[in-house]
């Protein structure tokens, strides 16, 4: 793999970038690989990027129906936090948080994560306790938080109105090194690096089957023909359901589609990240200048992967009022993707009914943050057996009643 | 140099002059022209610099597709960035600035990005900025944020209103043209009513410009006669100035009206956003033009053919000296005729088609101007404007056989449909060889519910280029919407247009066919975001071979104008670059809207005080007057303290308390939720709603009950009443009564629909008065009427009678372990009994008391309130509530959920009292701190604070918290960590705090 740096730029730059070579090898697919992952989302590729550096497991397919990183991946608003109530969800957030902090260097490619410092708004009297829990939480945990106050908000972030007529910014709860991060380059980067590894990419490939003998995985039937394996990842977000329908087990998972949308883009005004959870909206600035603003799921389940106007009408009047320079921007495009919604809004890393049959889904509107910290666990959790991240989040958590709440805290978790 | 002709142009008024500013110098204008035309008309060409290498831009289009011409417009609260010229009109007293250069549109420091262009190329910040790893953060990102984002940030306090408009019709035409007036017709002849909206302010679109004659007279002419016909018909509307923006499921469509963006600051709103349901949808929304890739194409002076010949003939604009035009196709050769009518020159038309020997071509070189077939241009010469462009054989490499002066470039790649409206709600598109463009496929149309097509494109927009064929296609569409919906046909013909036999385009992706990296990386395909042809080449070269992973990757067609001018050629770069078919590349998704509308629009009349729904009891007003201190619940502003004097919060809150405890409180609980639960069944379906056993309360007696979810959390609680056999009134909490309904509402519709219950939330037609303290039954009876004595009313009681006149119903219920009233009235009369017990009162000591007071009191009283001592994830056990969970019923909700191993753990976190050592008040949400760490790294905790209060009753802090086996513990010290790692110790207790035994309440 040819480095990626500044001279290497400049050499490129006096022959008019010629001898770039692929981000990515495109080869056909073997018969057999120790692991397949199925998606390659951001968490299939960290999952494989982990197993070969962690592991040295490297005989490794990642199989995806479309493009890679064409999922939830590349359609996110990319909020990075780690200030989530529960153990579990704060170790494994802040163990993906503080990933985030080297991935341009691990991966040698820069996928701009953006520690601006992240704000959730406590707007009534409920949210300002509910946040001071969170801030007891996190500073036992090991996530560095504070509550701040409303003046502080506005030092942080001048173009948020406090003193709304309808709900007044009351504080929040800070993280200073939560931000953003490229959604794109960090499936590109992964990719990359696996390809690097020997592993395969194989794109246009769509798993269509599970194959299994004496209760075990033995491979898959896809669109490129029969692959076998010893192991098998499922890694698919939205059609988490139709996967395991394959391979003969269900899920509790809902899928819904969820809004988001940009403004057109204007000079750098907002350095931070800002959730405003009662009012449901959030909103940070992308490095092109567009307000990158989310919204709510819709209240149906489907798969359709597109924009629906009802909760934007929402969203953006919250915005404007917590934001008054909104009212004459302009929605340049708004969009959907389709979230794996668990009841307990935690995500799924579990053995499964089938032998050697793992499954990683269940992130919901919230698992872009995730993505190198569940890489982290789900890869140990193949390779071992056993990984203490995703212990709390197996599927038997559903049957004993053992759920990892986090729409306790908050409303919309992104 | 552009200006003003003398003559002509059809939309402008000569006798209205309009005076406006381009950053700052005075210009003039006509009513009628977009301030584009009207810039031009003032020779300003140069309007805006780029993205990213702040390259100078010129106006490229002369409609919504311009990625270049951007402006500020407007002043203080009403500027506005991003505008764009060709679609904004040209009102007295205008305002623009140009965009993103510094320090001047002419001089702008940051072009020298453009000379630094060859070390940023597509995707380079993925390559480069990683080290030092803080210098991205610190360095790099801001000034990659600096010298993006385009407009200048706009300012709080927009003065303009904002509406939406609701509306149903049978059909719906988007467009304007003779593609949709002719479909509208039909529609209309048809009987269906019908919509018709265009964009801009004129209708007709592009006939009138391309010289079509309907009918046999001028186009112009028809859309006159046209427009008046349906202006006759009473089941059409026509609306000009509204656009089309979005297509959802359903036929929901998304409108977006510029009431008075034209004539800024007059009454009515500025924008209006139409949500229409539509039985069908024609998008007649006509075609776009497209540019040729040459290098040098984005020098100011470089235009789109069809603009180009739209500025002559609608604002007598004529944008240069000396034109060259640069085809593939016939229709360019319309421009050269334009411009020779209007006297201006044509220096030569420049076919890349190796002959041109239709009608048009043969017009052209009739006129004398001279026609070169086989060409191309090598490069466009020039510095910040056109001066000339070098002539190559198409075939070859780019060696310049000739240099030809000139001013302005009219450029023509061929048209390719505007397929966005289609596209959005799932329409596909199929592959068009011959006119090398994607067309709507009506095979897979956007389909309704009943899996039915329901937006139906027409015209241009389907891919008939031609008037004759727009009108016939036109006419069909109208008459097949129609008809679908059960409308008989009409007159469904259509009208004539004379036709120009067209000879094929040759579709050409880059000029010349054989050009070098050299001339590549001078090619720009997205021009608002600097995308080259080199970049897409990089790309695909890099393996983002996926047209979605190009597009992100180059950025191609990201920016505003959503590559409404670079897709196609984008996608046929790309193909060509991985060697397959531009349909098998196929194209990215269309997002909506179809172009950027107002975030106010979104918004409409939800602003300020009322940007949610505002709900107010009875009593409201008095709150308002009376120094109320509020806070939202819901939609509620529930009064949090009523201060005196210079009290503080706390201050007032303590003496609410203190009063309540010795005379009486009075406070507003006309918020709690009210649902009726009425019908043979009632009792049967509240025994499954609630844990406790509510089928065998007594008409007359309260109970009061938990509501746990399907998991067996608890999500609800609240004082049920039984009104008779079959009707009783349940309580639920303030945030509750819409949730609580909707899920009551939710089973007896989807599981039990057999069941004979009817429920009513009744929660705003009661006032509801809580009178509290040991003086509340002096107080009552000294209003005169029922009787409140212990023996007519006892505690867990109900009656109705009336107090002062007034009809009431009492509760003899109480949250604070007084004795108390809970005193409902129908809501009218609530401000009445409200006043009438404060003035009654006044010899009783009477106070009112806000929500806080209430929080303190309940917690002395070791009160379990949902949301603090519940969230979601605790279940009545833990609490300490078995009691209210009846072992009589076979079932309840949440039963079946209470029984799984995690939740019959002995070793679950319960509720306690927490007494701190120091007598301080435990801060919120506190935990309590084990031994040791677990697996990562964690802090290990056995218990944490869900209520905590200073108690002005017992003078110290008071606190409710779950703890690891807590009531097995009594008497245990724990410690609880303060967010800056210090503890504060506190003891387990029981959390009942005040009056044990409940003495007060019940007497
Ligand atoms: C609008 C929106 C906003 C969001 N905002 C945020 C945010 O701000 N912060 C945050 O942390 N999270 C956010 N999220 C959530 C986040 O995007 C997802 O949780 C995360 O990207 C999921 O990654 P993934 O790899 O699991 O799934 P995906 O990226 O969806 O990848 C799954 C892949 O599996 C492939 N696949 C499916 N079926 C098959 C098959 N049969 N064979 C082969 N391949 C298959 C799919 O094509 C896809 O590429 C948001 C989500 C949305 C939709």
């Amino acid at each position: 793999m040819k480095r990626y740096s500044a001279f290497a730029i400049a050499r490129e730059a006096a022959r008019n970038h010629i001898g770039w070579g692929r981000a990515w090898a495109k080869r056909p697919p073997k018969k057999r690989y120790d692991v397949i992952i199925v998606g390659a989302g951001g968490h299939g590729l960290a999952t494989a990027y982990y197993l070969g550096r962690n592991f040295g497991i490297t005989n490794v397919a990642i199989l995806e129906k479309g493009w890679l990183g064409g999922g939830n991946t590349g359609r996110n608003t990319t909020i990075i936090r780690s200030n989530y109530l529960q153990d579990p969800s704060a170790a494994i957030y802040e163990k993906a948080r503080s990933l985030y902090e080297t991935m341009s260097q691990d991966l040698n490619y820069n996928v701009m994560f953006s520690p601006r410092g992240l704000m959730m708004l406590a707007q009534t009297e409920h949210e300002v306790r509910g946040y001071e829990r969170t801030a007891h939480a996190n500073a036992l945990q090991g996530v560095e938080t504070e509550f701040i106050s409303a003046r502080r908000v506005k030092e942080l972030c001048p173009i948020i109105n406090i003193d709304g007529p309808r709900y007044p910014v009351l504080g929040a709860l800070w993280q200073a090194r939560g931000g953003t991060a490229r959604h794109d380059a960090v499936a590109w980067g992964y990719a990359r690096a696996c390809s690097d590894m020997g592993m395969d990419i194989l794109q246009q490939c769509e798993v269509t089957g599970v194959r299994q003998a004496d209760g075990k995985v033995t491979g898959v039937d896809t669109t490129l023909g029969e692959i076998g394996c010893d192991k098998l990842g499922i890694v698919v977000a939205g059609h988490s359901g139709v996967l395991a329908g394959m391979a003969g087990f269900r899920l509790p998972i809902e899928s819904v589609a969820l809004q988001a949308l940009v403004s057109e883009p204007i000079k750098p005004c907002m350095d931070v990240v800002v959730m405003a959870n009662t009012v449901h909206g959030y909103m940070s600035q992308s490095d092109k200048g567009e307000m990158v603003i989310g919204g709510s799921a819709d209240g149906y389940n489907n798969y359709t992967q597109r924009g629906s106007f009802h909760h934007l009408e929402h969203t953006v009047s919250a915005l404007i009022e917590t934001f008054p320079i909104m009212s004459r921007l302009k929605m340049l495009r708004q969009w959907g993707g389709i979230v794996d919604m668990t009841g307990d809004r935690s995500p799924i890393l579990s053995a499964t009914p089938l032998g050697n049959c793992f499954i990683n889904c269940g992130w919901g509107t919230g698992g872009f943050k995730a993505i190198p910290g569940s890489g982290w666990g789900f890869a140990e959790l193949m390779a071992k057996g056993q990984s203490p991240l995703c212990d709390a989040f197996g599927l038997n958590r559903f049957t004993e009643g053992r759920f990892v709440d986090e729409s306790v805290a908050a409303g919309v978790a992104h | 140099m552009s200006t003003r002709l003398q003559t002509g142009g059809r939309l402008i008024d000569r006798n209205q002059r309009l005076s406006f500013t381009f950053n700052g110098t005075p210009m003039t204008g006509f009513a009628g022209d977009t301030l584009a035309a009207a810039l031009l008309g003032n020779d300003q060409m140069l309007m805006g610099r780029s993205f990213k290498y702040h390259r100078p831009r010129g106006v490229v289009a002369a409609g919504p597709e311009e990625p270049n011409a951007l402006v500020g417009l407007g002043q203080g609260p009403r500027f506005e960035p991003n505008q764009r010229a060709t679609t904004t009109e040209l009102f007295d007293g205008l305002s623009a600035i140009s965009q993103n250069h510094w320090p001047s549109l002419n001089f702008d420091i940051g072009a020298v990005n453009n000379h630094l262009s060859k070390f940023f190329p597509a995707g380079f910040y993925y390559k480069t900025f990683m080290y030092p790893r803080a210098a991205w953060k610190h360095l790099f990102e801001p000034i990659v944020r600096h010298s993006a984002g385009l407009g200048k940030v706009t300012q709080p306090g927009d003065p303009d209103r904002y509406e939406h408009f609701y509306a149903f019709y049978d059909v719906v035409v988007i467009g304007g043209g003779v593609a949709g007036l002719q479909a509208a017709l039909a529609a209309g002849h048809a009987g269906a009513k019908v919509l018709v909206m265009e964009q801009s302010a004129h209708w007709g679109g592009r006939a009138p410009v391309d010289g079509v004659e309907i009918d046999g007279k001028p186009a112009e002419d028809w859309v006159s006669a046209t427009l008046q016909a349906l202006e006759d018909m009473e089941n059409v509307t026509l609306r000009s100035r509204l656009m089309g923006a979005g297509v959802y499921d359903h036929g929901y469509l998304l409108a977006y009206e510029r009431v008075s963006d034209h004539r800024p600051g007059t009454a009515g709103p500025r924008h209006r956003l139409w949500r229409i349901r539509a039985g069908r949808i024609i998008t007649a929304t006509g075609a776009i033009e497209r540019p040729l890739s040459f290098a040098g194409n984005d020098l100011p002076g470089v235009m789109l053919a069809s603009a180009v010949r739209d500025y002559v003939v609608n604002w007598a604009i004529s944008p240069g000296d000396r034109t060259v035009i640069v085809t593939n196709n016939d229709d360019a050769y319309r421009t050269a005729l334009a411009l020779q009518m209007a006297g201006l020159i044509v220096a030569a038309v420049i076919d890349a088609r190796p002959t041109a020997t239709g009608a048009l071509p043969q017009a052209v070189r009739d006129a004398g101007i001279r026609v070169e077939t086989g060409r191309g241009i090598a490069k466009v010469k020039g510095r910040a404007r056109v001066e000339g462009v070098a002539l190559c054989a198409q075939a070859g490499e780019g060696a310049v056989l000739e240099e030809i002066p000139c001013d302005v470039v009219a450029m023509s790649g061929g048209w390719s449909p505007v397929v966005h409206l289609w596209s959005h709600c799932g329409g596909k598109l199929t592959w068009d060889a011959a006119q090398a463009h994607f067309r709507p496929d009506p095979d897979r149309a956007p389909a309704d519910q009943d899996g039915a097509p329901f937006v139906i494109a027409a015209g241009a927009a389907n891919g008939h280029l031609q008037a004759a064929d727009t009108l016939r296609d036109a006419a069909a569409a109208g008459q097949n919407a129609a008809v679908a919906l059960g409308r008989d046909p009409a007159d469904g013909t259509a009208a004539r247009a004379n036709a120009v036999a067209e000879e094929p385009l040759l579709p050409v992706w880059i000029m010349p066919q054989g050009a070098g990296p050299d001339l590549r990386s001078k090619m720009w395909l997205d021009y608002q975001n600097d995308v080259k042809v080199s970049d897409v080449q990089l790309a695909a070269r890099e393996g983002y071979e996926s047209v979605e992973h190009t597009k992100r990757y180059t950025t191609l067609g990201m920016a505003t104008d959503q590559g409404k001018l670079s897709n196609i050629n984008g996608l046929a770069v790309l193909s060509d670059a991985l060697g397959s078919d531009i349909p098998q590349v196929g194209t990215t998704t269309f997002r909506p809207p179809y172009t950027p509308i107002s975030m106010a629009a979104i918004a409409g009349e939800a602003r300020g005080d009322t940007f949610l729904p505002l709900r107010r009891t009875p009593m409201q007003d008095w709150h308002d007057a009376n120094g109320a201190d509020f806070e939202p619940v819901g939609h509620w502003q529930r009064p949090y303290t009523f201060r005196r004097g210079g009290e503080d919060r706390a201050a007032a809150v303590k003496r609410e308390i203190t009063n309540t405890r010795t005379n009486v409180g009075l406070l507003d609980a006309s918020t709690l939720g009210k649902l009726v639960v009425k019908g043979p069944d009632a009792g049967k379906f509240l025994d499954m709603m609630y844990t406790n056993m509510m089928s065998t309360l007594k008409p007359g007696r309260c109970r009061y009950g938990l509501m746990c979810d399907e998991n067996g959390f608890l999500i609800d609680d609240g004082v049920v009443a039984r009104l008779d056999d079959d009707t009783f009134l349940c309580h639920t909490t303030t945030g509750g009564a819409d949730r609580i309904h909707a899920h009551m509402e939710d089973w007896l519709q989807c599981e039990w629909w057999d069941w004979q219950v009817y429920v009513a939330n009744l929660t705003e037609q009661y006032a509801q008065i809580a009178v509290v303290g040991p003086k509340a039954r002096a107080l009552l009876e000294n209003l005169g009427g029922m009787d409140v004595s212990a023996e007519a009313l006892p505690f867990m009681g109900w009656a109705d009678g009336t107090l002062a006149g007034h009809p009431v119903r009492i509760y003899r219920i109480s949250f604070s372990g007084e004795l108390s009233y809970e005193i409902a009235v129908p809501a009218g009369q609530g401000r009445a009994l409200w006043d009438t017990l404060l003035a009654v009162g006044t010899q009783f000591g009477i106070m009112p008391y806000g929500t806080e007071a209430l929080h303190v009191m309940r917690a002395e009283k070791g009160f379990i309130m949902i949301g603090d001592e519940t969230d979601g994830t605790i279940i009545p056990q833990d609490l300490g509530l078995d009691w209210a969970i009846s072992k009589k019923k076979d079932d309840y909700l949440g039963k079946r959920g209470q029984a799984r191993s995690h939740m019959t753990d002995p070793d679950r976190w319960k509720l306690v009292g927490l007494e701190t050592l120091d007598g301080g008040v435990l801060p919120d949400g506190a935990y309590a701190v084990a031994p040791g760490s677990n697996a990562n790294g964690q802090r290990k905790t056995q218990g944490r604070v869900t209520s905590t209060y200073y108690s002005p009753t017992l003078g110290r802090g008071i606190a409710m918290g779950l703890v690891h086996k807590g009531p097995d513990r009594m008497g245990e010290e724990l410690e609880f960590a303060r967010t800056d790692g210090t503890m504060m110790r506190a003891r387990i207790v029981d959390p009942v705090f005040y009056d044990k035994d409940g003495e007060k309440q019940n007497v």
